[in-house]
């Protein structure tokens, strides 16, 4: 038997009758090898669940970048559009701190040197800059914040040069293997790491007094004044906390590739995984960003090139139309 | 008018005293030089329509608005303009009107936040008891979100929450507001028993000027920011102007009907 006779319509043929057409563009070009395609069903299997880890390692760090923007938001009602650029930053501080060229310390230092400066940062700029726009309309701080990312960016810029660098780590060049996955120490350490601060966060918000004083003050702001909460202050700690887990994100970030003055526009993905999770829910954020993390590699394997650059967009669309509060919206109600 | 008749036999320095204040929305005057004193162990109420300047007032107490001029003193400092924090520590609560609890914590942790501004945290658990003991239904709900409570548990919460802060003085913005009459009931009477057990001064802003002026010890009345009435509860009880206008008892009639509308004498 031939080959002809195997595939008696050849595929890139229009069909002659339009009711024979073979099932699904997508399905075809998948199977455009056919030879290879039964021995490849376990492969396509293993190669899914590989795409899969890449895409919730990634997507923890959208997710930890939506988380900063979340934060904010919930608690002082403000968009910080320089999130990304933070993060950048963040990543080029603890750089700094730790490969040779600079300061060599060691890693783990690094980071929390990193860690702190961003929190400082952070909170200074909330407490010198955004608390004089306090009251404005919501337009200032968006213009504000993000001028303030591309003041951000070419600072890094003008710093560390445009080249794209990376951060020396224990981990860097190592892989784990198991069942047939190869994956790399750095996207094992970024899903460690996202779940381990998860649930400091959750613990913070939920068992510490200061914790449960910001989630107080993002739920009903004038009570919290009443109940002699300083809630300037504690916006000011929100806004640090987002430079915190900015810097953590950050570092994850260039531990599993390079950074460069640009990295911070991932900030952009960002924000469409915090709105796909609804844009006040903290585990909502985590969840959009594993959600665009995930779907990426899927979409830049399986459909035409360039897909995977609207995917992110696409879902944030079809999420809004469907539910546009987002997945795990917060949904507040007041009883008269 | 200045607040006269302050003479209710307990003398001495007041808890607070308001000085002449007055405060601004913008251009608009909501309060136009307003005096009053309130003495220690007093229940104290205001009495005004809507847009009087009422919760104005107890918001420029605890400082959330500042006044622009005169001044409030309490217990013998002057506390006008300060941070609402600050106030809070200095022993003045204030529940405000509608609630205003934390929709998304659980019962216990907006209690937990009543007590924010306390450093003693080791009385915690005995304050927490006592609220407790005059609110068993938060004992009750304690873990769950206090945005799934009743109105009328709602405003238990509320000021349930402002004990925590063991005020020496409590401002009650409406506590009646929205509540069945069988609650409202219920709620000024553990007003009254937390003034008397507790001894906490309480400032009360009502609407409901008969529940106000049966639970308080002196009133004064609000009127397009400046205060028109003030003397004892029982007397503004008996007096006729203020039954006409607030606590809607018409005078003897004929016929069933008015027949003429009486005036306001204090303008």
């Amino acid at each position: 038997m031939g080959v002809e006779a195997l595939n008696p319509q050849p595929q890139d043929e229009f069909p002659r009758n339009p009711s024979h057409a073979p099932a699904k563009p997508i399905r075809s070009r998948w199977e455009k090898d056919a030879p290879r395609c039964v021995v490849a069903r376990e492969e396509i299997g293993l190669e899914a669940l590989q795409l899969l880890l890449g895409g919730i390692a990634n997507g923890c760090i959208y997710g930890l970048v939506a988380l900063g923007f979340v934060l904010i938001y919930k608690a002082t009602e403000q968009v910080n559009f320089a999130q990304g650029d933070m993060m950048m930053f963040g990543a080029f501080l603890a750089l700094t701190f730790v490969n040779e060229a600079w300061f060599g310390w060691p890693f783990a230092l690094g980071l929390l040197a990193a860690m702190a400066v961003m929190g400082t940062l952070s909170y200074l700029l909330d407490k010198l800059v955004l608390r004089n726009l306090f009251g404005q309309p919501q337009f200032a701080v968006v213009i504000l914040t993000i001028a303030l990312g591309f003041v951000i960016r070419f600072a890094a810029g003008v710093i560390w040069g445009h080249e794209p660098q990376s951060i020396e780590t224990p981990l860097t060049g190592k892989s784990v293997h198991f069942a047939g996955l190869v994956m790399g120490l750095e996207e094992v350490a970024v899903i460690v790491v996202t779940i381990a601060l998860t649930a400091v966060l959750f613990v913070f918000f939920s068992r510490t007094r200061i914790g449960l004083a910001m989630q107080a003050s993002s739920q009903n702001q004038l009570a919290a004044y009443y109940m002699g909460i300083p809630v300037k202050r504690v916006y000011s700690l929100v806004w640090a906390l987002s430079g915190v887990v900015a810097a953590i994100a950050g570092v994850l970030f260039a531990t599993k590739g390079t950074i460069d003055p640009a990295s911070g526009l991932l900030g952009i993905k960002a924000f469409a995984a915090a709105v796909i999770g609804g844009f006040g829910s903290l585990p909502g954020a985590l969840l959009g960003g594993i959600i665009v993390g995930v779907v990426e590699p899927f979409a830049a394997r399986y459909l035409a090139a360039g897909y995977s650059q609207i995917a992110p967009y696409a879902i944030m669309l079809i999420v809004l139309v469907i539910a546009p509060n987002g997945i795990l919206a917060q949904m507040q109600k007041k009883k008269v | 008018m200045a607040a006269g008749g302050q003479s209710n036999g307990k003398g001495g320095q007041p808890l607070l005293s308001v000085q002449n204040v007055e405060t601004f929305y913008g251009a608009v005057m909501a309060i136009r030089g307003v005096s009053l004193d309130v003495h220690e162990g007093q229940i104290v109420t205001i009495l005004g329509a809507n847009g009087a300047g009422k919760t104005t007032l107890l918001k420029t107490i605890s400082g959330v608005m500042d006044p622009e001029k005169g001044k409030i003193v309490f217990e013998g400092k002057e506390i006008q303009g300060a941070e609402p924090d600050a106030i809070v520590r200095s022993g003045i609560v204030h529940v405000p009107e509608g609630r205003e609890i934390f929709p998304f914590l659980s019962v216990e942790e907006n209690l937990m936040m009543g007590a924010f501004t306390r450093s003693d945290r080791a009385n915690f658990a005995a304050d927490l008891d006592m609220v407790h003991s005059y609110f068993p239904i938060l004992k009750d709900r304690a873990g769950q979100q206090a945005g799934y409570l009743s109105g009328g548990q709602q405003q238990m919460l509320a000021i349930g929450r402002g004990l925590m802060g063991k005020p020496r003085l409590m401002l009650l913005d409406e506590p009646s507001l929205g509540l069945s009459p069988i609650l409202v009931q219920e709620i000024f009477a553990i007003i009254r028993r937390l003034n008397q057990e507790q001894g906490v001064t309480i400032l009360l802003v009502e609407q409901n000027a008969n529940v106000a002026l049966k639970v308080a010890d002196h009133g004064f009345v609000l009127e397009v920011g400046r205060i028109v009435m003030a003397d004892t509860s029982a007397r503004l009880l008996a007096s006729e102007d203020v039954q006409e206008f607030y606590l809607g008892m018409h005078g003897e009639s004929q016929r069933e009907q008015k027949r003429w509308k009486r005036r306001k004498t204090w303008r």
